[in-house]
Protein backbone atom coordinates (compact mmCIF):
# COMPACT_ATOMS: atom_id res chain seq x y z
CA UNK A 1 0.00 0.00 0.00
CA UNK A 2 3.16 2.60 0.77
CA UNK A 3 3.46 1.82 -3.34
CA UNK A 4 -0.21 3.34 -4.02
CA UNK A 5 0.31 5.98 -1.66
CA UNK A 6 3.41 7.55 -3.47
CA UNK A 7 2.89 6.71 -6.78
CA UNK A 8 1.50 9.35 -9.57
CA UNK A 9 -1.80 7.64 -9.94
CA UNK A 10 -2.48 7.28 -6.85
CA UNK A 11 -2.29 11.25 -5.91
CA UNK A 12 -4.44 11.42 -9.27
CA UNK A 13 -6.90 9.35 -8.13
CA UNK A 14 -6.91 11.34 -4.21
CA UNK A 15 -7.80 14.67 -6.37
CA UNK A 16 -10.18 12.59 -8.22
CA UNK A 17 -11.90 11.52 -5.65
CA UNK A 18 -11.71 14.67 -3.50
CA UNK A 19 -13.21 16.56 -6.87
CA UNK A 20 -16.26 14.45 -7.19
CA UNK A 21 -16.41 14.79 -3.37
CA UNK A 22 -16.19 18.42 -3.60
CA UNK A 23 -19.19 18.15 -6.82
CA UNK A 24 -21.48 16.25 -4.77
CA UNK A 25 -21.30 19.31 -1.93
CA UNK A 26 -22.06 21.62 -4.82
CA UNK A 27 -25.22 20.29 -6.00
CA UNK A 28 -26.40 19.93 -2.35
CA UNK A 29 -25.31 23.52 -1.46
CA UNK A 30 -27.02 24.87 -4.72
CA UNK A 31 -30.13 22.51 -3.93
CA UNK A 32 -30.19 24.32 -0.49
CA UNK A 33 -29.73 27.82 -1.95
CA UNK A 34 -31.97 27.67 -4.90
CA UNK A 35 -35.00 27.77 -2.18
CA UNK A 36 -33.78 31.16 -1.24
CA UNK A 37 -35.13 32.62 -4.32
CA UNK A 38 -38.61 30.05 -4.82
CA UNK A 39 -39.28 29.58 -0.86
CA UNK A 40 -37.56 31.75 1.50
CA UNK A 41 -39.09 30.05 4.61
CA UNK A 42 -37.56 26.51 3.81
CA UNK A 43 -34.13 28.08 2.87
CA UNK A 44 -34.20 29.43 6.69
CA UNK A 45 -35.83 25.89 8.38
CA UNK A 46 -32.49 24.52 5.83
CA UNK A 47 -30.01 26.70 6.75
CA UNK A 48 -30.94 26.71 10.19
CA UNK A 49 -30.97 22.39 10.41
CA UNK A 50 -27.44 22.84 8.54
CA UNK A 51 -26.09 25.20 11.31
CA UNK A 52 -27.50 23.53 14.21
CA UNK A 53 -27.47 19.71 13.40
CA UNK A 54 -24.73 17.74 15.64
CA UNK A 55 -24.05 15.14 12.67
CA UNK A 56 -23.47 17.79 9.93
CA UNK A 57 -21.56 20.62 12.36
CA UNK A 58 -19.10 17.93 13.77
CA UNK A 59 -18.85 15.22 11.12
CA UNK A 60 -19.88 16.26 8.01
CA UNK A 61 -18.22 19.98 8.12
CA UNK A 62 -14.97 18.70 9.12
CA UNK A 63 -14.76 16.18 6.34
CA UNK A 64 -15.87 18.67 3.75
CA UNK A 65 -12.83 20.91 5.38
CA UNK A 66 -10.95 17.94 4.81
CA UNK A 67 -12.06 17.57 1.22
CA UNK A 68 -11.20 21.24 -0.04
CA UNK A 69 -7.96 21.09 1.73
CA UNK A 70 -7.03 17.82 0.60
CA UNK A 71 -7.88 19.06 -3.03
CA UNK A 72 -5.75 21.74 -2.66
CA UNK A 73 -2.75 20.80 -1.60
CA UNK A 74 -2.88 17.44 -3.91
CA UNK A 75 -3.42 20.19 -7.13
CA UNK A 76 -0.53 22.57 -6.18
CA UNK A 77 1.50 19.05 -5.19
CA UNK A 78 1.03 17.38 -8.35
CA UNK A 79 1.29 21.48 -10.09
CA UNK A 80 5.16 21.61 -8.28
CA UNK A 81 6.03 18.15 -9.56
CA UNK A 82 4.70 18.68 -12.98
CA UNK A 83 6.88 21.56 -13.60
CA UNK A 84 9.76 19.87 -12.56
CA UNK A 85 9.50 17.50 -14.80
CA UNK A 86 10.14 20.27 -17.97
CA UNK A 87 12.64 22.01 -16.50
CA UNK A 88 13.54 23.90 -19.59
CA UNK A 89 10.80 25.06 -21.58
CA UNK A 90 10.17 25.28 -25.44
CA UNK A 91 11.15 27.92 -27.29
CA UNK A 92 7.91 26.94 -29.09
CA UNK A 93 5.47 25.41 -27.97
CA UNK A 94 1.33 25.14 -29.60
CA UNK A 95 -0.40 23.80 -26.34
CA UNK A 96 -3.85 25.05 -28.10
CA UNK A 97 -3.04 22.53 -30.90
CA UNK A 98 -3.85 19.04 -29.01
CA UNK A 99 -5.95 20.43 -25.90
CA UNK A 100 -7.90 22.68 -25.06
CA UNK A 101 -7.69 25.74 -22.75
CA UNK A 102 -9.88 24.64 -19.54
CA UNK A 103 -7.83 21.45 -19.25
CA UNK A 104 -4.51 23.22 -19.61
CA UNK A 105 -5.29 25.64 -16.54
CA UNK A 106 -6.72 23.86 -13.70
CA UNK A 107 -3.82 25.01 -11.76
CA UNK A 108 -5.53 28.88 -12.64
CA UNK A 109 -8.76 28.42 -12.72
CA UNK A 110 -8.98 26.24 -9.26
CA UNK A 111 -6.64 29.20 -7.64
CA UNK A 112 -9.40 31.65 -8.20
CA UNK A 113 -12.17 28.82 -6.78
CA UNK A 114 -9.52 28.55 -3.59
CA UNK A 115 -10.04 32.18 -3.50
CA UNK A 116 -13.28 32.98 -3.66
CA UNK A 117 -13.87 30.10 -0.83
CA UNK A 118 -11.49 32.15 1.23
CA UNK A 119 -14.09 35.44 0.83
CA UNK A 120 -16.98 33.46 0.63
CA UNK A 121 -16.26 31.87 4.30
CA UNK A 122 -15.43 35.15 5.38
CA UNK A 123 -18.73 36.19 4.34
CA UNK A 124 -21.12 33.28 5.83
CA UNK A 125 -18.87 31.01 7.67
CA UNK A 126 -16.64 33.33 9.92
CA UNK A 127 -19.81 35.14 10.49
CA UNK A 128 -21.87 32.16 11.38
CA UNK A 129 -19.14 30.90 13.66
CA UNK A 130 -18.68 34.57 15.44
CA UNK A 131 -22.57 34.28 16.07
CA UNK A 132 -23.02 30.71 17.85
CA UNK A 133 -19.22 30.69 19.42
CA UNK A 134 -17.96 34.19 19.68
CA UNK A 135 -21.01 36.53 20.49
CA UNK A 136 -23.19 33.35 21.87
CA UNK A 137 -25.97 35.01 20.08
CA UNK A 138 -29.37 32.50 20.64
CA UNK A 139 -30.65 30.37 17.68
CA UNK A 140 -33.08 32.26 15.42
CA UNK A 141 -34.26 29.93 12.96
CA UNK A 142 -35.85 33.11 11.10
CA UNK A 143 -32.31 35.13 10.46
CA UNK A 144 -30.75 33.39 7.45
CA UNK A 145 -32.60 34.69 4.63
CA UNK A 146 -32.77 38.37 5.60
CA UNK A 147 -28.64 37.66 6.22
CA UNK A 148 -28.58 35.99 2.53
CA UNK A 149 -30.31 39.01 0.78
CA UNK A 150 -28.33 41.49 2.41
CA UNK A 151 -25.31 39.98 1.94
CA UNK A 152 -25.43 40.58 -1.87
CA UNK A 153 -26.30 44.39 -1.67
CA UNK A 154 -23.10 45.86 -2.65
CA UNK A 155 -22.29 45.10 -6.28
CA UNK A 156 -18.36 44.71 -6.01
CA UNK A 157 -19.50 41.40 -4.21
CA UNK A 158 -21.88 40.44 -6.93
CA UNK A 159 -19.29 40.77 -9.63
CA UNK A 160 -16.63 38.86 -7.74
CA UNK A 161 -19.08 35.87 -7.52
CA UNK A 162 -20.12 36.10 -11.03
CA UNK A 163 -16.24 36.21 -12.27
CA UNK A 164 -15.56 33.55 -9.40
CA UNK A 165 -18.62 31.00 -10.47
CA UNK A 166 -17.80 31.70 -14.32
CA UNK A 167 -14.07 29.92 -13.55
CA UNK A 168 -15.41 27.15 -11.73
CA UNK A 169 -18.09 26.41 -14.39
CA UNK A 170 -14.43 26.26 -16.40
CA UNK A 171 -13.09 24.26 -13.69
CA UNK A 172 -15.86 22.00 -13.58
CA UNK A 173 -15.92 21.54 -17.27
CA UNK A 174 -12.22 19.38 -17.16
CA UNK A 175 -12.47 18.18 -13.80
CA UNK A 176 -15.83 16.16 -13.64
CA UNK A 177 -15.63 13.84 -16.49
CA UNK A 178 -11.49 14.08 -15.95
CA UNK A 179 -12.31 12.28 -12.64
CA UNK A 180 -13.61 9.75 -13.97
CA UNK A 181 -10.94 8.81 -16.55
CA UNK A 182 -8.58 8.76 -13.83
CA UNK A 183 -11.06 6.18 -11.97
CA UNK A 184 -9.98 4.24 -15.12
CA UNK A 185 -13.77 4.44 -16.46
CA UNK A 186 -13.30 5.16 -20.38
CA UNK A 187 -15.86 3.11 -22.05
CA UNK A 188 -19.58 3.59 -23.20
CA UNK A 189 -20.59 5.35 -20.31
CA UNK A 190 -17.74 8.11 -21.58
CA UNK A 191 -20.36 9.95 -23.66
CA UNK A 192 -23.16 10.39 -21.26
CA UNK A 193 -20.40 11.50 -18.29
CA UNK A 194 -19.33 14.27 -20.58
CA UNK A 195 -22.27 15.26 -21.13
CA UNK A 196 -23.53 15.56 -17.79
CA UNK A 197 -20.40 17.16 -16.91
CA UNK A 198 -20.98 19.94 -19.51
CA UNK A 199 -25.01 20.23 -18.13
CA UNK A 200 -23.88 20.38 -14.34
CA UNK A 201 -20.36 22.47 -14.93
CA UNK A 202 -22.38 24.99 -16.53
CA UNK A 203 -26.30 24.53 -14.75
CA UNK A 204 -24.64 24.79 -11.49
CA UNK A 205 -22.20 27.85 -11.50
CA UNK A 206 -25.08 29.85 -13.61
CA UNK A 207 -27.68 29.14 -10.74
CA UNK A 208 -25.14 30.40 -8.21
CA UNK A 209 -25.08 33.45 -10.19
CA UNK A 210 -28.70 33.75 -10.59
CA UNK A 211 -29.14 33.57 -6.91
CA UNK A 212 -26.33 36.21 -6.27
CA UNK A 213 -28.18 38.76 -9.02
CA UNK A 214 -31.64 38.01 -7.53
CA UNK A 215 -30.65 38.97 -4.17
CA UNK A 216 -28.85 41.74 -5.25
CA UNK A 217 -31.85 43.30 -7.55
CA UNK A 218 -34.43 42.65 -4.46
CA UNK A 219 -33.38 43.74 -1.55
CA UNK A 220 -35.47 43.23 1.52
CA UNK A 221 -37.03 46.90 1.87
CA UNK A 222 -38.87 47.29 4.96
CA UNK B 1 10.74 27.03 -51.23
CA UNK B 2 13.12 29.74 -49.11
CA UNK B 3 12.43 28.93 -45.67
CA UNK B 4 13.56 30.05 -42.72
CA UNK B 5 15.01 27.58 -39.38
CA UNK B 6 15.40 28.09 -35.76
CA UNK B 7 17.06 24.96 -34.45
CA UNK B 8 17.96 24.22 -30.82
CA UNK B 9 21.93 23.73 -30.88
CA UNK B 10 24.11 22.53 -28.01
CA UNK B 11 27.23 20.82 -27.81
CA UNK B 12 26.41 18.48 -25.39
CA UNK B 13 24.68 17.50 -21.82
CA UNK B 14 26.07 19.73 -19.86
CA UNK B 15 26.63 23.00 -21.98
CA UNK B 16 23.66 25.33 -22.36
CA UNK B 17 21.68 25.40 -25.45
CA UNK B 18 20.04 28.49 -27.66
CA UNK B 19 17.85 28.69 -31.12
CA UNK B 20 20.13 29.50 -33.88
CA UNK B 21 19.26 30.91 -36.93
CA UNK B 22 19.56 29.25 -40.27
CA UNK B 23 18.38 29.89 -44.16
CA UNK B 24 17.50 27.66 -46.50
CA UNK B 25 16.63 28.01 -50.02
CA UNK B 26 15.67 25.96 -53.31
CA UNK B 27 14.00 23.71 -50.89
CA UNK B 28 11.62 21.43 -52.86
CA UNK B 29 8.07 20.73 -51.83
CA UNK B 30 8.37 16.77 -51.99
CA UNK B 31 11.27 16.66 -49.86
CA UNK B 32 10.81 14.81 -46.84
CA UNK B 33 11.55 17.01 -43.41
CA UNK B 34 14.56 14.98 -42.41
CA UNK B 35 15.86 15.47 -46.35
CA UNK B 36 15.38 19.28 -45.50
CA UNK B 37 17.88 19.13 -42.98
CA UNK B 38 19.67 17.00 -44.54
CA UNK B 39 20.31 19.61 -47.26
CA UNK B 40 21.00 21.72 -44.60
CA UNK B 41 24.26 19.84 -42.86
CA UNK B 42 25.49 19.49 -46.17
CA UNK B 43 25.26 23.09 -46.97
CA UNK B 44 26.96 23.18 -43.03
CA UNK B 45 29.68 20.43 -43.99
CA UNK B 46 30.65 22.17 -47.06
CA UNK B 47 31.25 25.50 -44.88
CA UNK B 48 33.10 23.39 -42.52
CA UNK B 49 31.08 24.18 -39.67
CA UNK B 50 29.58 21.34 -37.29
CA UNK B 51 25.98 19.68 -39.03
CA UNK B 52 23.14 19.49 -36.86
CA UNK B 53 22.31 16.44 -34.93
CA UNK B 54 19.28 14.68 -34.94
CA UNK B 55 17.55 10.81 -34.26
CA UNK B 56 16.71 9.13 -37.33
CA UNK B 57 16.57 5.70 -38.91
CA UNK B 58 13.74 3.95 -41.00
CA UNK B 59 12.47 7.10 -42.22
CA UNK B 60 8.95 5.00 -42.83
CA UNK B 61 7.44 6.13 -39.43
CA UNK B 62 7.58 2.44 -38.04
CA UNK B 63 10.88 2.64 -35.76
CA UNK B 64 10.37 5.66 -33.52
CA UNK B 65 13.46 7.04 -33.75
CA UNK B 66 12.62 10.97 -35.14
CA UNK B 67 12.03 13.26 -32.45
CA UNK B 68 11.04 16.70 -33.67
CA UNK B 69 9.30 19.59 -31.66
CA UNK B 70 8.55 21.19 -35.03
CA UNK B 71 6.46 24.61 -34.88
CA UNK B 72 5.71 23.47 -31.26
CA UNK B 73 4.06 20.59 -32.18
CA UNK B 74 5.62 16.97 -31.59
CA UNK B 75 6.40 15.57 -35.66
CA UNK B 76 5.26 18.83 -37.01
CA UNK B 77 1.93 19.92 -37.94
CA UNK B 78 0.32 17.34 -39.54
CA UNK B 79 -1.49 13.87 -37.35
CA UNK B 80 -0.69 10.80 -37.36
CA UNK B 81 2.94 10.78 -38.79
CA UNK B 82 6.29 10.73 -37.29
CA UNK B 83 8.21 13.72 -38.38
CA UNK B 84 9.97 11.38 -41.09
CA UNK B 85 6.52 11.00 -42.95
CA UNK B 86 6.40 14.67 -42.73
CA UNK B 87 6.92 16.76 -46.43
CA UNK B 88 8.08 20.38 -46.69
CA UNK B 89 4.81 20.78 -48.38
CA UNK B 90 2.75 20.94 -45.44
CA UNK B 91 4.63 24.73 -45.13
CA UNK B 92 5.09 27.30 -47.17
CA UNK B 93 7.28 29.65 -48.91
CA UNK B 94 8.82 31.69 -46.76
CA UNK B 95 7.85 30.15 -43.57
CA UNK B 96 9.93 30.24 -40.19
CA UNK B 97 9.90 27.01 -39.02
CA UNK B 98 10.87 26.46 -35.13
CA UNK B 99 12.85 22.82 -34.47
CA UNK B 100 13.42 22.11 -30.92
CA UNK B 101 14.18 18.00 -28.85
CA UNK B 102 12.11 16.62 -27.13
CA UNK B 103 11.56 18.90 -23.60
CA UNK B 104 11.24 16.55 -20.53
CA UNK B 105 13.76 15.77 -17.56
CA UNK B 106 13.56 12.11 -18.06
CA UNK B 107 14.56 12.66 -21.74
CA UNK B 108 18.09 14.57 -21.35
CA UNK B 109 19.42 16.42 -24.26
CA UNK B 110 22.32 14.99 -25.51
CA UNK B 111 23.42 16.74 -28.40
CA UNK B 112 21.16 19.53 -30.83
CA UNK B 113 17.83 17.67 -31.61
CA UNK B 114 19.08 13.98 -29.55
CA UNK B 115 16.88 13.21 -26.65
CA UNK B 116 18.21 10.44 -24.55
CA UNK B 117 15.22 7.87 -24.27
CA UNK B 118 16.41 5.26 -22.39
CA UNK B 119 13.93 5.82 -19.10
CA UNK B 120 11.60 4.27 -21.80
CA UNK B 121 13.68 1.66 -22.35
CA UNK B 122 14.14 1.10 -18.09
CA UNK B 123 10.13 1.44 -18.05
CA UNK B 124 9.99 -1.44 -20.71
CA UNK B 125 12.26 -3.69 -18.76
CA UNK B 126 10.46 -3.06 -15.86
CA UNK B 127 7.58 -5.17 -16.69
CA UNK B 128 7.01 -5.00 -20.14
CA UNK B 129 7.73 -8.36 -21.31
CA UNK B 130 5.85 -12.13 -20.75
CA UNK B 131 7.77 -15.53 -19.34
CA UNK B 132 5.68 -17.80 -20.66
CA UNK B 133 6.51 -19.95 -22.92
CA UNK B 134 6.14 -18.82 -26.32
CA UNK B 135 7.67 -21.20 -28.35
CA UNK B 136 4.60 -23.22 -29.38
CA UNK B 137 5.63 -26.18 -27.23
CA UNK B 138 3.76 -27.44 -25.39
CA UNK B 139 0.38 -25.45 -25.75
CA UNK B 140 0.28 -23.69 -29.10
CA UNK B 141 0.07 -19.98 -28.19
CA UNK B 142 -2.46 -19.44 -31.03
CA UNK B 143 -4.90 -22.24 -29.78
CA UNK B 144 -6.00 -20.18 -26.75
CA UNK B 145 -9.39 -18.40 -27.40
CA UNK B 146 -9.17 -14.83 -27.56
CA UNK B 147 -11.68 -12.24 -28.22
CA UNK B 148 -11.43 -9.84 -31.10
CA UNK B 149 -12.21 -6.80 -29.38
CA UNK B 150 -9.60 -8.00 -27.10
CA UNK B 151 -7.06 -8.90 -29.63
CA UNK B 152 -7.76 -5.73 -31.74
CA UNK B 153 -7.52 -3.42 -28.32
CA UNK B 154 -3.88 -5.14 -27.93
CA UNK B 155 -2.77 -5.14 -31.09
CA UNK B 156 -3.61 -1.21 -31.30
CA UNK B 157 -1.70 -0.85 -27.54
CA UNK B 158 1.11 -2.51 -29.47
CA UNK B 159 1.40 -0.28 -32.16
CA UNK B 160 3.39 2.73 -29.87
CA UNK B 161 6.65 2.70 -31.30
CA UNK B 162 8.13 4.27 -28.22
CA UNK B 163 9.23 7.90 -29.79
CA UNK B 164 7.90 9.90 -27.08
CA UNK B 165 5.45 12.49 -28.89
CA UNK B 166 3.54 12.05 -25.80
CA UNK B 167 6.04 13.44 -23.57
CA UNK B 168 6.78 16.21 -26.20
CA UNK B 169 3.29 16.66 -26.60
CA UNK B 170 2.15 16.99 -22.47
CA UNK B 171 2.30 20.54 -20.33
CA UNK B 172 3.63 17.86 -17.77
CA UNK B 173 5.98 15.64 -19.54
CA UNK B 174 3.69 12.45 -18.44
CA UNK B 175 4.44 9.39 -19.58
CA UNK B 176 1.64 8.08 -19.35
CA UNK B 177 0.43 7.08 -22.66
CA UNK B 178 3.24 5.33 -23.59
CA UNK B 179 3.30 3.07 -20.44
CA UNK B 180 -0.48 2.16 -20.76
CA UNK B 181 -0.22 1.17 -23.78
CA UNK B 182 3.16 -1.10 -22.53
CA UNK B 183 0.80 -2.40 -19.66
CA UNK B 184 -2.51 -2.80 -22.09
CA UNK B 185 -0.58 -4.97 -24.96
CA UNK B 186 -0.01 -7.77 -22.24
CA UNK B 187 -3.21 -7.30 -19.84
CA UNK B 188 -5.38 -7.80 -22.55
CA UNK B 189 -4.35 -11.31 -23.61
CA UNK B 190 -4.35 -14.57 -21.59
CA UNK B 191 -0.36 -15.05 -21.37
CA UNK B 192 -0.09 -10.97 -20.25
CA UNK B 193 -2.48 -11.60 -17.56
CA UNK B 194 -0.17 -14.23 -15.24
CA UNK B 195 2.43 -11.63 -14.70
CA UNK B 196 -0.53 -8.49 -14.57
CA UNK B 197 -0.42 -6.98 -11.15
CA UNK B 198 3.75 -7.15 -10.89
CA UNK B 199 4.03 -5.44 -14.64
CA UNK B 200 1.39 -2.83 -13.77
CA UNK B 201 3.36 -1.94 -10.14
CA UNK B 202 6.62 -1.96 -11.77
CA UNK B 203 6.52 -0.13 -14.76
CA UNK B 204 4.62 3.06 -12.79
CA UNK B 205 6.88 2.60 -10.36
CA UNK B 206 9.93 2.83 -12.82
CA UNK B 207 7.82 5.82 -14.54
CA UNK B 208 7.06 7.53 -11.71
CA UNK B 209 11.44 7.12 -10.63
CA UNK B 210 12.27 8.68 -13.71
CA UNK B 211 10.77 11.83 -13.21
CA UNK B 212 7.88 12.17 -15.64
CA UNK B 213 5.41 14.20 -14.59
CA UNK B 214 1.86 13.41 -13.47
CA UNK B 215 -1.02 13.02 -15.99
CA UNK B 216 -3.57 15.74 -16.04
CA UNK B 217 -6.02 14.29 -18.82
CA UNK B 218 -5.38 17.27 -21.47
CA UNK B 219 -5.70 14.66 -24.09
CA UNK B 220 -2.77 16.07 -25.77
CA UNK B 221 -0.65 13.02 -26.08
CA UNK B 222 -3.73 11.18 -28.03
CA UNK B 223 -4.11 14.09 -30.35
CA UNK B 224 -0.16 14.06 -31.29
CA UNK B 225 0.80 9.84 -30.99
CA UNK B 226 1.63 9.05 -34.41
CA UNK B 227 -0.07 5.60 -34.22
CA UNK B 228 -3.19 6.61 -32.43
CA UNK B 229 -2.61 5.32 -29.34
CA UNK B 230 -6.31 6.26 -27.24
CA UNK B 231 -6.32 7.25 -23.98
CA UNK B 232 -8.49 4.64 -22.82
CA UNK B 233 -5.03 2.88 -22.31
CA UNK B 234 -4.57 5.35 -19.75
CA UNK B 235 -7.96 4.73 -18.14
CA UNK B 236 -7.12 0.69 -18.24
CA UNK B 237 -3.83 1.06 -16.57
CA UNK B 238 -5.01 2.79 -13.59
CA UNK B 239 -7.64 0.00 -12.88
CA UNK B 240 -4.99 -2.60 -13.28
CA UNK B 241 -3.08 -0.09 -10.72
CA UNK B 242 -5.89 0.11 -8.76
CA UNK B 243 -6.78 -3.39 -8.59
CA UNK B 244 -2.96 -4.74 -8.55
CA UNK B 245 -2.91 -2.00 -5.30
CA UNK B 246 -5.80 -3.70 -3.31
CA UNK B 247 -4.30 -6.91 -4.39
CA UNK B 248 -1.01 -6.24 -2.58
Amino acid sequence: MSGLIQSSIARKVVMALSGLFLVFFLGQHFTINITSVIAPDTFNTWSHFMGYNPLVQYVLQPILIAGVIVHFVMGFVLEVQNNKARTVKYAKFQGSANAPWISRNMILTGAVVLAFLGLHMYDFWVHEMAYKYIEAKPEDPTRYYAETVEKFAPIWRVVLYVISFALLSLHLLHGFASSFQTMGVNNKYSGGIKLFTKIFAIAIPLGFVFIAVYHHLNPITH
Amino acid sequence: MKIYLKIWRQKNPSTKGAMVAYTLDGIEADMSFLEMLDVLNEELISKNEEPVEFDHDCREGICGTCSLMINGRPHGPDTMITACQLHMRSFNDGDTIAIEPWRAKAFPVIKDLIVDRSSFDRIQQAGGYISVNTSGRPVDANAIPIEKEAADASFNAATCIGCGACVAACKNASAMLFTSAKVSQFALLPQGRVEATERVMNMVRQMDLEGFGNCTNTGACEVECPKGISLENIARMNREYLSASVKG
